[in-house]
């Protein structure tokens, strides 16, 4: 598909100033869901804790399962993103933006999660490691509060990764809408004027971030894995539980990717952007952490299985056979038997396809964290300790708003933002082998009158290679 | 601020703009800071960009992740010696642990300083006047001079039309 650069910029600033029915519509829907949340929330504030499932000995439930799920979505987006940027994949172009978005949101309502799940929420700030007359200070021997500080830095690395690509556009943006909006744009544009030097360095900034996030990355999913493997309980004490976790969190957080942008590509017309190549890149992305995620969980459960430990096979008999076999089993058909074949045979490793995958993986992802977390508070080493645990319609909606907080900042963005970098599009476009091979034979007059745009240049290849 | 700036469609005519200015710069009165290049991305491989490459951004921000390295280093073993926990028998200041918060405060150190760095050599924000057209959004390239001598304006324009541009403008 040949686009001119007025063409991308036209095609991907007209979802800032159109707005169609169907946008509200999903506005509406996800709106609700968040007010469901808002006042789920409110009544837990009123009541007290004790609206939740949790009893001892099951403390941790659906809270910490969206915590780690939201937290294992978040790794989509900026560490894809900078693992392409290093790559130079210049396939990456149209979907980094996409990523980067979900990383930042999704670590957002993840953060949230464990400040709602403090008896008294609105004195979170108590945690905030400051000198006070309480003299509680922070204990950094807590995995807990390692959580805190890498979560900090990934949010803060994740949101100036997202940020510092939008200046650039936010100048086209400031050049070419009118009203409040060009005002906005003013402010997110720092006064970018596009020298070579502001290219220069923000190329050279972009290069560093991407490389110092990819460790912060893979560090936070270690400790958020190292909440429950420091701790000497039975299905959780276990070394593999870092890369076991980052390799779930990956697999997840791409099919949230794959997920967003097919609703993108649907509901902002960027069909000439987000192909089907990217789809079948980012499955065979997905496949290969299928493949990994049922190796792990394989190695995983056979250890526990061959040591023949009395705590750890409760913990895998209760999980496999027990009460929380059906969940296992989904988990096992929606993270491994649904998307295999549909992302290992070509044919199949359509939009479509990926997003039935995709679709399953994260209800997958999902049980896999609430199976890593309720069957082990359950069945803990003596059976006196033993309980149950089932979640009330409180936990049940602030899930659910989970979700709809995500989807609504995803919508709020895409009218504020355009979803894909227009400059690196361009020059993706202008690096692209394809036309360097055109340009050899290059007649801009008659290529631009066929386009029927004068004084715009044309650009002969494919945007999305 | 006077300019005067022409639109090139191709890198390479801008790149011959750009070196036709600099070498009649002097006679005109011109210096090289009063030449302006604007795009609406960036052109690797042509000297008009690649004179900007060099920068010691990398250097800096290996230096702000050694700051951060400290900062959460002092940081993490004060509160542990002005507020020691009871840990029973156990160091009250442990180095793997302490470790963990050192390394993820190194990364901060490195990004943050990364971000400063970058919006201080980039001049960025900044709000005053600039040198722009709506054009570049349309994958044009500003070639332009600022507040030029008025004598040298005739001789500039010619450079610039010379150089593949079709008009000369001026604000």
């Amino acid at each position: 598909m040949a686009k001119t650069a007025e063409q991308i910029r036209a095609d991907l600033l007209r979802p800032l100033v159109r707005t169609s029915p169907a946008y509200w519509f999903a506005v509406a829907v996800a709106g609700s869901m968040v007010l469901a949340g808002v006042f789920a929330f409110s009544y837990q504030v009123y009541h007290g804790l004790g609206v939740w499932g949790l009893n001892w000995p099951v403390f941790w439930a659906f809270d910490i399962t969206n915590f780690v799920f939201w937290i294992g979505i978040s790794h989509a987006g900026t560490l894809i993103s900078a693992i392409l940027r290093l790559a130079n994949a210049s396939w990456r172009r149209p979907v980094t933006r996409c990523a980067e978005a979900i990383t930042v949101f999704a670590l957002s309502i993840g953060a949230i999660i464990p400040i709602c799940h403090l008896g008294r929420p609105w004195l979170f700030f108590w945690l905030v490691p400051y000198p006070s007359e309480r003299h509680i200070w922070p204990n950094f021997r807590s995995p807990l509060l390692w959580d805190f500080v890498a979560i900090l830095t990934y949010l803060s690395g994740s949101s100036l990764f997202l940020l510092l690509p939008m200046i650039p556009d936010a100048g086209a943006a400031r050049d070419l809408v009118k009203g409040w909006r060009k005002h906005l744009y003013s402010l997110m544009s720092l006064g970018w004027e596009g020298t070579p030097k502001q290219w220069h360095r923000l190329e050279s900034a972009m290069h560093i971030m991407a490389i110092a996030i990819i460790p912060v990355a893979v560090s936070v999913h270690t400790i958020v894995s190292w909440d429950f493997a420091m701790t000497p309980v039975p299905g959780w004490h276990s070394t593999i539980f870092g890369p076991y976790f980052v390799v779930g969190a990956i697999f997840s957080g791409v099919a949230g990717l794959i997920l967003a942008m097919a609703l993108l590509r649907k509901f902002l017309h960027l069909e000439d952007y987000l192909e089907p190549i990217h789809f079948d890149h980012l499955g065979k992305l997905l496949l290969t952490f299928s493949l990994l995620w049922v190796y792990f969980t394989f190695a995983e459960h056979i250890t526990a299985w061959y040591g023949n430990d009395v705590a750890e096979m409760n913990v895998l008999w209760a999980t496999i056979r027990g009460p929380f076999a059906p969940l296992f089993w989904a988990m096992v058909f929606c993270n491994f038997i649904i998307p295999f074949p549909l992302l290992a045979i070509k044919r199949l490793r359509t939009i479509t396809g990926t997003c039935i995958a995709s679709c399953t993986i994260v209800i997958g992802m999902w049980l896999e964290r609430f199976l890593i977390i309720v069957p082990t508070l359950e069945t803990k080493f003596l059976p006196y300790s033993w309980g149950s645990y089932s979640p009330t319609w409180v936990e049940i909606t602030l899930t659910v708003a989970g979700f709809g907080m995500m989807a609504l900042l995803y919508l709020v963005f895409s009218k504020l933002v355009p979803m894909i970098s227009m400059w690196e599009l361009e020059a993706g476009v202008r690096k692209a082998p394809i036309y360097r091979r055109q340009a050899v034979h290059f007649e801009p007059q008659a290529a631009t009158a066929k386009a029927g745009l004068a004084g715009a240049e044309p650009f002969a290849t494919d945007v999305s290679r | 601020m006077k300019a005067l700036y022409a639109l090139y469609s191709d890198p390479d005519a801008a790149q011959r703009a750009v070196n036709s200015l600099k070498l009649s710069g002097g006679s005109l009165g011109i210096g090289e800071r009063q030449i302006v290049v604007v795009s609406s991305e960036p052109f690797d491989g042509y000297d008009f960009s690649d004179e900007h490459s060099q920068t010691r951004i990398f250097l800096i921000a290996s230096l702000g992740g050694i700051c951060g390295a400290l900062l959460g280093l002092l940081f993490v073993r004060f509160t542990q010696f002005v507020y020691p926990l009871p840990t029973g028998g156990m160091p009250i200041a442990p180095h793997w642990t302490n470790g963990i918060i050192t390394y993820e405060t190194t990364m901060l150190g490195a990004i943050l300083t990364t971000v400063v760095t970058l919006l201080v050599t980039a001049q960025l924000p900044h709000f005053g006047p600039r040198l722009s057209d709506p054009e570049i959004w349309q994958g044009k390239i500003l070639v332009g001079v600022t507040d030029p001598p008025e004598k040298a304006r005739p001789e500039l324009e010619k450079q610039l039309r010379l150089a593949g541009a079709s008009q000369v403008k001026t604000v």
